[in-house]
């Protein structure tokens, strides 16, 4: 036991002594390293982002004009022409494959989360989907052409769409299914402690919850495929002219740009250029866009 | 109009780990029952049991007789047909952190597709006033989200959301341990009006919070009940030495 009056001994937090000052500059000196090091690697990660951005801009802008947007391909030895059947194109496919691949890979990826905890068939699923993502874009083309194409005897957007989908699932399901393991298990007592089944608890209650998460990894899914030229190659096989129909072959921004680049004309090389400027800045809008519109709650999915 | 439970032989198990043994109790209608005991010692388990939340636990299950009224609820009915007629608090505010206050309160009617616009509006008014919250948030019922407001007024909330769908028993975990004093004393009120209109079972670890609501209590000891009576009966003349030690605070 200490006789001693509390003050006279020495505090662990006693701020006036020396060795208490010495051990704050150490900190904070630590701090201001630790943060800079985030900032560089912010700015590291911003910056190919940006460098591409104004490469594409430097070189494709000039050819950009009304004609570019209204125009289909011209002919070979002809000058002008556009893209504008490949930018529809290119709507039309990513469309038709946000329609098949989203709600497959949220539906697997709910199953996932809450109805197959430590089932065999969520383990394989999962496996599934891992694998499915390291598939090579253009394996993926291969197959599409033999189980599709090759059926139907002709190349179709249909195929395209179906290719690009398959390409979507795995990412939209296991964020689907990381962003759930997000919500809070009192949030579904809550529902099921109301009388509300758990079918209705798992889509009202957890997938609104996880709503914002979920639209992120949609986008990028959505943005990752958009760009894909690979799967095209065999399924949407592209078109020099304007096409709606789902049977029949399709133009693509990617596949344009690709059949330019490989050219030896300048005149397209430098359509290439604009064509990816055009890809670039049509998915960064439709990015913001739906973002924009989940923030706004049109997207969460009303009650 | 609240009814009464009656636990025959209740015996519940997490895995391998028997957690509630031989349970029998009888819980009177329309008047508010404590159970009490050390932590793990049970009480939240057979609450659970009551409303059938034990068996969302995938390793979790349960035997025993449990009759609400004439309904043997393991029997007669489907866990979600049980749970609309017993509303549970949790030990937590648990509000949807996606919907407004009023679709919080309604949350338990619109999500079982009830769609009428009028008498969900007077439901949200009922159940608010009941849960003396109505003064509070009646200005912003659509504006803020139900996780907006502070922790005591979201448990008052939860338990609004709970008497909107109009369930005869009131299960509460635990319903103020989170809170401060005045919210807790708020909860204490509410559980002292409502147990008019609602069989009321609360599990607390707070001695005086039973002695000041309820009727009977409970004294339940390592997954077994040991002593039921009147809360009178507990607090002053226990019939049993354990009993005695833990409102004593001997131990727990």
């Amino acid at each position: 036991m200490s006789t001693q009056p509390l003050s006279n001994q020495p505090r662990p937090m006693d701020f006036e002594s020396g060795s208490m000052r010495r051990n704050t500059a150490r900190r904070s000196a630590t701090n201001y390293f630790v943060s800079g090091l985030c900032i560089l690697a912010t700015v590291l990660v911003i910056l190919p982002l940006v460098a591409i951005l104004f490469y594409l801009i430097y070189k494709g802008a000039s050819s950009l004009n009304l004609a570019f947007f209204t125009h289909i391909p011209a002919p070979v030895g002809e000058v002008g022409g556009g893209m504008a059947n490949s930018i529809v194109g290119s709507g039309i496919v990513l469309f038709l494959a946000s329609l098949m691949g989203i709600p497959i890979g949220i539906a697997a990826g709910v199953y996932l989360a809450e109805f197959g905890r430590g089932k065999t068939l969520a383990t394989a699923v999962r496996f599934t989907a891992d694998v499915l993502n390291g598939v090579p874009s253009i394996v993926m083309g291969i197959s599409i052409y033999s189980l599709i194409v090759v059926q139907q005897k002709h190349f179709s957007a249909l195929a395209g769409g179906v290719a690009l989908a398959i390409m979507m699932v795995p990412t939209i399901t296991r964020t689907t299914e990381e962003m759930l393991a997000t919500v809070p298990h009192a949030i579904r007592e809550a529902a099921l402690g109301l009388g509300v089944p758990k079918w209705r608890t798992a889509i009202s209650v957890s997938l609104r919850t996880a709503s914002p998460g979920i639209i992120t990894g949609c986008m990028l899914a959505f943005a990752r495929v958009a760009g894909e030229t690979a799967p095209l190659l065999f399924t949407a096989f592209g078109n020099q002219f304007w096409s709606f129909k789902l049977s029949e072959p399709i133009a693509a921004l990617p596949l344009q740009i690709y059949v330019y680049a490989i050219s030896p004309y300048d005149e397209w090389h430098r359509l290439a250029w604009a064509g990816s400027l055009v890809l670039i800045v049509l998915i960064m809008v439709s990015v913001t866009l739906v973002r924009i519109f989940a923030n706004r709650g049109v997207l969460k999915g009303g009650s | 109009m609240g009814v009464g439970i009656l636990v025959e032989d209740l015996n519940a198990w997490y895995g391998t780990t028997h957690t509630l043994q031989d349970i029998n109790l009888h819980i009177p209608a329309n008047h508010a029952t404590a159970l009490i005991g050390p932590s793990g010692c049970g009480k939240s388990t057979f609450v659970r049991c009551l409303n059938r939340m034990h068996e969302t636990n995938p390793i979790a299950r349960a035997t025993g007789i449990v009759k609400m009224g004439d309904i043997d609820i393991y029997n007669d009915a489907s866990p979600v047909e049980i749970r609309r007629r017993v509303g549970m608090v949790f030990q937590r505010p648990n509000p949807f952190p996606t919907m407004s206050i009023y679709d919080n309160v309604v949350s338990g009617l619109k999500l079982n597709g009830f769609r009428n616009r009028r008498i969900l509006d007077e439901t949200v008014e009922r159940s608010l006033k009941q849960a003396a919250l109505w003064e509070e948030v009646k200005d912003d019922l659509k504006k803020k989200s139900g996780a907006s407001l502070s922790g005591g007024q979201q448990q008052r909330m939860c338990i609004a959301r709970a008497l909107a769908v109009d369930p005869e028993v009131l299960l509460m975990d635990e319903p103020a341990s989170a809170l401060d004093p005045v919210s807790t004393s708020k909860i204490e009120d509410l559980i002292f009006q409502l147990k008019s209109q609602y069989t009321i079972v609360i599990v607390t670890h707070n001695m005086q919070q039973a002695a000041r609501v309820a009727e009977n209590t409970g004294f339940f000891l390592n997954g077994k009940m040991v002593e039921f009576d009147s809360t009178h009966k507990i607090f002053t003349n226990p019939r049993d030495k354990r009993t005695e030690d833990y409102i004593t605070g001997r131990f727990g």
